[in-house]
């Protein structure tokens, strides 16, 4: 299991998501590994993920993917994260 | 890791913008002023946002401002700014702004033990509200963990 955190720049707020991620991944006792990443890369980055999750801003700039987009509108909320990435991968 | 310090010179409370560029102008010019960065990484902030929109806005009232490592980013540091009166950045959810955060890191590595450190900040949620209220950069510094401090040295 793969899971992508997208920002525009890659760096800051997807390595908080990224964080907050595998604190929520923890909680529901799943395994996956979470790398953060920016737009640009993503094709490649995100091409064996099964998910990606970013904010709701940055939805139109993913574009084709087989991943599922997860949004995620409060970085900080484990319990926002936790149910969002249950329902997709739970 | 504990957060990069934040001197005097990377706090402004209660500040006037009147929207969200001139928000992240003046959190540029406090990282720029202070030595951490050259003027034309506030130009590259703005830019991510143009270009990929609000995402900066990471949770209800707080933006975390910043771009990519770059030529520009003398050392990893971190700024504060809260507006006195909250703006917009064109988040569907999180909007108005009151906390602006500004990040600037020399590496893609360098700045993940600290991150780590903002997480555990912001993952209460009582920390943006008592930023956008404090009136004094030691209750700043406080939000963050860090005890008060003498005014440092400018380095």
């Amino acid at each position: 299991m793969k899971i992508v955190a997208i920002c525009g720049s890659g760096v800051g707020s997807s390595a908080i998501l990224k964080l907050n991620a595998e604190r929520a991944l923890e909680r529901l006792d799943l395994e996956a590994e979470v790398i953060a990443g920016d737009i640009e890369s993503l094709q490649t980055t995100a091409a064996d993920a099964q998910v990606i999750l970013t904010s709701p801003e940055l939805v139109e700039h993913i574009g084709k993917t087989f991943a599922d987009v997860v949004v995620i509108d409060n970085y900080f909320d484990l319990a926002e994260l936790t149910e969002k990435l249950e329902r997709a991968i739970g | 890791m504990p957060l990069p310090d934040l001197p005097e010179a990377r706090v402004v409370l209660r500040a006037a913008a009147a929207d969200w560029r001139e928000a992240v102008r003046e959190i540029g010019a406090l990282l720029a002023g202070s030595g951490a960065t050259e003027p034309g990484y506030t130009q590259r902030m703005i830019d991510v946002i143009d270009e990929f929109g609000a995402y900066v806005v990471i949770a209800p009232g707080l933006a975390l401002a910043h771009a990519r490592p770059g030529d520009d980013v003398r050392e990893d540091a971190l700024a504060v700014l809260t507006l006195d009166e909250p703006v917009r950045f064109g988040h569907p959810h999180n909007d108005p702004v009151s906390v602006v955060l500004g990040l600037a890191v020399t590496t893609s590595e360098s700045h993940v033990g600290w991150v780590a450190e903002i997480a555990n900040v912001f993952n209460d949620p009582s920390a943006i509200p008592r930023l956008a209220a404090a009136t004094t950069v030691d209750e700043v510094r406080a939000v963050f963990g860090a005890a008060p401090s003498v005014e440092e040295d400018p380095a």
